[in-house]
């Protein structure tokens, strides 16, 4: 058939595309395709970051699977979206924001292969930053009870007490 | 409708002529990632995940502490959007083709004057775009970071300690921002010392590509140069540092341009003139002559070698002529060769405009 678009050259590339259920049939030449910005098989525009960001996460699955190296029993995945790291490894991106935690021992040769780094230097968001600090200080603050009570200064055990309290309470507001 | 009143809708803040370097910057974009805490991403997200997720952004904008730029602006679905009216969006950079195409439930909103835009439900959650006509970079990003502190009062944003803003996509994890300008080389070009310029960049961990076309091809001499790292730099080192390698790029250029001035000007002025003869005369003509003769022409106006069109014609054109803008301006599908005749004739009528006035 001709192309429908032009009307001159064949059709020679077809596509079905499949969009809410809802499925439509095209018929083109190449150079309408290209016009078109439809995808084009065995060209460069098909290829996108993605397939070169899983040949690197690929990369790392050979190296764990050499027999030399113990293989961990469980595959881990993600609680919050259910991702699995061989998921991950195939499309090139997260389910969510805790799937950066239940990875995390296998992110950081990833991460300095993109970026050349692991660790974030960029903005802090200011609410963040607040929680942060109460989070650190509570952490202290736990430190100097438990020491506190352990020496039976009970006076001052209490207070801390209560500034352990009203920090949990600025945390869960 | 008359061309005088689609220009006027037409036209975004970004597509004007000014800022520095306006003569070689086109347009300076930021954008950064932003990503909702303990929500799938939306590649992952369920129907009512994604509505909760624009929920709770069309909250945020009800708020009084609303960003002056942002007030009254309104989140647009993307299916309430036709194809055609997706495609010009995505001509005008305001969303992106993933947005356009691939997200089920995204929407979009943008500024009065277009120079902000906040995606939702893009590859991440949230995605704000600042984009200023000419070298503005810097500009870009304070107003990026405004509209994000703002916006995190109101939502909690996935942040980890030591990886920084989370995304979706393992490259924009960090700051996840992503600075880019677009960037006119047309003497670089003519004089093939792309070819040298463009490897060395990618090796400082910068992106170069065309905006227009596919693969190499740039069509109209037009580049976007960006960063790819998101991670382990401030936002401010990665933004200094594209300005830096931008300034030796428009040196370069400029350097270029004055070198074929004094070497060959009667051929770069006859170059400039044929250009611009076809452009006011075609009656077929397609984008990828277009753009090719658009940007020699702009050389020209830059080099003033050609008086009587400014030169923010020449970006207006540059978008106006994209397929989706001429089936916008016809009212109607048009196949690739009812294109070609139309694109013509817009841009006849454009320098006619010109004449008029």
């Amino acid at each position: 058939m001709l192309c429908p678009e032009c009307g001159k050259r064949p059709a020679t590339l077809h596509f079905t595309k499949i969009v809410n259920g809802e499925k439509t049939e095209s018929h083109l030449c190449e150079v309408c395709a290209q016009e078109k910005g439809e995808y084009m098989p065995g060209f460069d525009n098909g290829f996108s970051f993605h397939n070169l960001l899983s040949g690197l996460l690929n990369f790392d699955m050979v190296e764990s699977e050499s027999p030399n190296i113990a293989q961990p029993k469980t595959v881990p995945r993600c609680a919050t979206c259910g991702l699995t790291y061989n998921q991950f490894s195939k499309i090139g991106r997260f389910g969510c924001s805790d799937c950066f935690e239940t990875f995390r021992d296998r992110l950081d040769p990833l991460l300095r292969r993109i970026h050349g780094s692991t660790t974030h230097h960029g903005k802090i968001p200011e609410r963040t930053k607040g929680e942060l600090k109460i989070r650190r200080d509570l952490e202290k603050l736990r430190e100097q009870l438990a020491r506190a009570i352990e020496s039976e200064e009970f006076e001052e055990a209490a207070q801390l007490r209560d500034q352990v309290r009203s920090l949990q309470e600025r945390l869960s507001e | 409708m008359s061309l005088n009143q689609f220009l006027e809708n037409a036209m975004s803040e970004w597509m004007r002529v000014k800022g520095d370097h306006s003569d070689v910057i086109f347009s300076s974009r930021v954008r950064i990632a932003r990503n909702l805490a303990h929500m799938p991403f939306p590649m992952l997200s369920t129907a009512s995940q994604s509505e909760e997720v624009i929920h709770l952004i069309e909250e945020a904008l009800t708020k009084e502490d609303i960003p002056e730029i942002l007030e009254n602006a309104e989140l647009i679905q993307m299916a309430d959007l036709t194809e055609l009216q997706k495609r010009v969006l995505v001509e005008k950079h305001l969303i992106s083709p993933h947005l356009a195409e691939e997200s089920t439930s995204g929407a979009v909103l943008f500024s009065q004057d277009e120079s902000v835009s906040i995606m939702v439900n893009e590859e991440d959650h949230v995605r704000i775009q600042c984009l200023f006509p000419g070298f503005q970079l810097e500009k870009a990003w304070q107003l990026a970071s405004q509209i994000d502190d703002w916006l995190e009062k109101h939502v909690t944003f996935a942040f980890d300690e030591q990886c920084g803003y989370l995304t979706s996509c393992p490259t924009n994890v960090g700051t996840g921002i992503r600075a880019s300008v677009m960037i006119h080389l047309p003497a670089l070009a003519l004089t093939q010392q792309l070819n040298r310029f463009i490897p060395a960049i990618t090796q400082v961990g910068l992106a170069v590509r065309g905006i227009y076309g596919e693969g190499s091809e740039a069509l109209g001499n037009l580049y976007q140069v960006s960063n790819q790292v998101t991670l382990g730099q401030s936002e401010v080192e990665i933004i200094n540092k594209l300005q830096g390698v931008v300034h030796q790029m428009i040196d370069h250029e400029k350097q270029a341009r004055e070198r074929l001035l004094g070497l060959s000007p009667i051929q770069l002025e006859d170059r400039v003139s044929r250009s611009f003869g076809i452009l006011a005369h075609a009656k077929i003509i397609d984008s990828k002559e277009a753009m090719k003769r658009l940007s020699d022409v702009r050389l020209g106006i830059d080099l003033k070698l050609l008086q009587g069109v400014p030169s923010s014609v020449m970006n207006e054109l540059m978008v106006l002529i994209q397929p989706g803008f001429l089936q916008q301006y016809a009212g109607e599908k048009l196949g690739a060769e009812e294109r070609d005749v139309r694109r013509a004739e817009l841009i006849r009528e454009r320098f006619g405009m010109e004449k008029d006035e």
